[in-house]
């Protein structure tokens, strides 16, 4: 009997198009089908979703929607009515959907509703004698399964960067839509907007090529007794202004602002990457005054290419966990490396992308 | 209008960060060596959601707190020595295995169950907090399944702030892709909230906030029956840490502008 699996989506903030981790877990979607021998369909929500069921109608699938100003903003209640009606109305053995922040909400209550099972945060699907298999880490990153589940529908949201954008040509889609009417009940939240952190720069890129990560020690006193904080200051913004990186740190950097301690004013918890932080992707990582610990190095897991510069020969970093290991004073490295990055900058030299 | 609150705050246990974890396979699935022998602490984000429960408790008069925590008994006891000094609290024990392979579904329902037998607990005031993720399983599911079992229709994931309003309602903020907030404002309770890690640094410990807790803790923990996780409902092909080992290069006494060029070279390779 062929398997039905159903790919689900949402209308990002634009109003008009799908996120990019859509288009990734949509390729997936579009591989598992194939090997499977499966239907694919396509459910997707948001205010309106005909110029995002275009960008995927090339593929000639199925396509239903919710839609509607109650659909606009993420919201528990009405995206989990939302994604219920569609599944509801395909029956699958399978739902695929991307690990944004808004279906990551609500993809756990989608299969308590439907007396299914849900797996997220999932790296890759496979498909072994005829079985959908699935890859996700435990324990923050530390120990990778294989898993599969007889329990239907199975629900998987898959993790950005980990499979091939989808791109098709457009096209224009016909979408059978579905009403969903809420109750009061449903409307108790309201979506208010989107808060940017007041820390003065932006700090966090999910797309940046490098992931700088600052540790304890740009706090800490220096060779002259001193701690240096403006200047610290002034070097980690310089570089990720000049490089374009996107900023992670430290637990115990970003606890200091908690603990009301001489903090980087730019730092927040959000930018915290590792054990309890973030666990980002970015295909290079240069660490800096951070010891690379195993709680800190769980937060790389997905950095390709990794370097540290720290004045400790014996830390982690140098017991396997980065590429190279630079044994130096962070503040002059990254001093003299902003001079450079600033020079390349002026001669506008193609190969570097400001932001 | 009273802002007295309910919270029931669900709280595993995990191995401590620095501990080196390596699976193992048992009749039941799969587990960690030694895991017993492993010190634990209680998981890092929940840890952030019972201190801020604790907070609001402070500042809404009339309110309590009730931690739920599925785990070993004899582990349970060991992290709660700690705990119960940070936040005053009720313990509600589930004596169950904490293991990160277990099916979150199988622990959402231990969960959902042991705080709907909370006597007195009113549901028009409750509010459930819990981690957004476990460090064990890292799943982000166990809270929205047990909210979606007790009828809770407001869930919020990724809290880092929680702020009353005069008229009962609530504005939450949760972390959205790009290190940004989603604002957005709830009529009031009951309601669901995963919490990263707010804004709260972790209480310094209280003695006797740790003695009055203690008193409550201990019985309970004696009372609390055994209960077994069904080990089907996953299967799992394998269990692995990661095989990779770099060979790290280490350059030493090289001057700092040798240093930036290389990184230089380095950063705009594509």
């Amino acid at each position: 009997m062929s398997q039905s699996i159903l790919f689900l989506a949402h209308v990002d903030e634009s109003g008009t198009a799908l996120p990019k981790a859509a288009f990734e877990a949509f390729g997936a979607a579009v591989d598992a089908a194939r090997q499977l021998g499966g239907t694919l369909t396509i459910g997707l929500v948001g205010e309106s979703v005909q110029d995002a069921a275009n960008t995927v109608a090339a593929n000639g699938v199925r396509i239903l929607g919710v839609c509607g100003p109650d659909f606009a903003q993420p919201r528990y209640a009405s995206d989990a009515a939302a994604v219920e009606a569609i599944c509801r109305e395909v029956s699958p053995q399978i739902v695929l959907a991307p690990a944004t922040s808004r279906f990551l909400r609500v993809m756990a209550g989608l299969a308590h509703r439907l007396e299914g099972s849900v797996d997220t945060h999932i790296t890759s699907l496979e498909v072994f004698d005829g079985v959908l298999t699935a890859k996700r880490w435990f324990y923050r990153q530390r120990l990778e399964a294989s898993i599969q589940r007889e329990a239907r529908p199975w629900i998987l949201a898959l993790d950005s960067g980990c499979h091939e954008t989808w791109n098709g040509a457009p096209a224009t889609a016909e979408v059978k839509m579905i009403s969903v009417p809420l109750p009061a009940e449903a409307k108790r939240t309201t979506f208010n907007g989107v808060r940017v952190p007041t820390t003065g720069a932006q700090t966090i890129r999910p797309d940046a090529k490098l992931l700088f990560v600052t540790g304890a020690g740009w706090c800490k006193k220096q060779a002259d007794g001193q701690a240096h904080l403006p200047e610290a200051e002034k070097i980690i913004l310089e570089f990720l202004r000049y490089s374009g990186a996107s900023l992670g740190g430290s637990k115990s950097l970003v606890d200091q602002s908690g603990e009301n301690e001489a903090v980087l004013g730019f730092m927040t918890h959000l930018n915290q990457v590792g054990q309890t932080g973030a666990t980002p992707r970015h295909p290079k990582g240069l660490s800096t005054c951070c010891h690379g610990e195993e709680p800190h190095v769980v937060g790389w897991r997905f950095i390709n290419e990794r370097r540290a510069i720290n004045l400790d020969p014996n830390c982690g970093w140098a017991r396997g966990k980065a590429d190279v290991l630079y044994v130096a004073d962070a503040f002059q490295v990254v001093a003299k490396l902003n001079l450079l990055l600033a020079a390349k900058a002026n001669a506008k030299e193609p190969a570097l992308s400001l932001p | 209008m009273s802002n007295a609150y309910h919270i029931v705050v669900c709280a595993g246990i995990v191995p401590d960060p620095l501990q080196t974890l390596e699976p193992i396979t048992t009749a039941t699935g799969p587990a960690l060596k030694n895991e017993m022998m492993l010190p634990a602490v209680l998981d890092p984000w929940a840890s952030h959601a019972l201190y801020e429960a604790a907070n609001l408790a402070a500042h809404a008069a009339g309110s309590k707190v009730w931690l739920v925590s599925a785990a070993p008994k004899a582990k349970l006891q060991q992290v709660m020595m700690n705990v119960a000094q940070k936040a005053s609290f009720e313990l509600v024990p589930i004596d169950a295995p904490a293991s990160g392979f277990a099916d979150a579904h199988a622990v959402a329902g231990l969960l959902a169950t042991a705080i709907q037998s909370i006597a007195g607990l009113d549901r028009s005031r409750l509010l459930v907090f819990g981690g957004w993720e476990s460090a064990s399983r890292g799943a982000g599911v166990t809270m929205q399944l047990v909210a979606e079992q007790l009828g809770i229709l407001d869930q919020f994931q990724g809290v880092d702030q929680l702020a009353l309003q005069p008229d009962g309602s609530f504005e939450v903020l949760e972390r959205i892709e790009g290190g940004r907030h989603m604002v957005s404002t709830c009529q009031g309770p009951p309601a669901l909230l995963g919490w990263a890690t707010g804004n709260l640094p972790e209480p310094r410990n209280n003695p006797q906030i740790g003695m009055v807790n203690m008193r409550g803790i201990m019985p309970a923990l004696q009372k609390t029956k055994s209960t077994a996780l069904p080990h089907d409902a996953v299967r799992y092909l394998s269990v692995a840490p990661p095989k990779q080992q770099r060979q790290t290069r280490i350059v030493k006494d090289r001057p700092a502008d040798e240093i930036a060029a290389e990184l230089l070279e380095w950063i705009v390779q594509e």
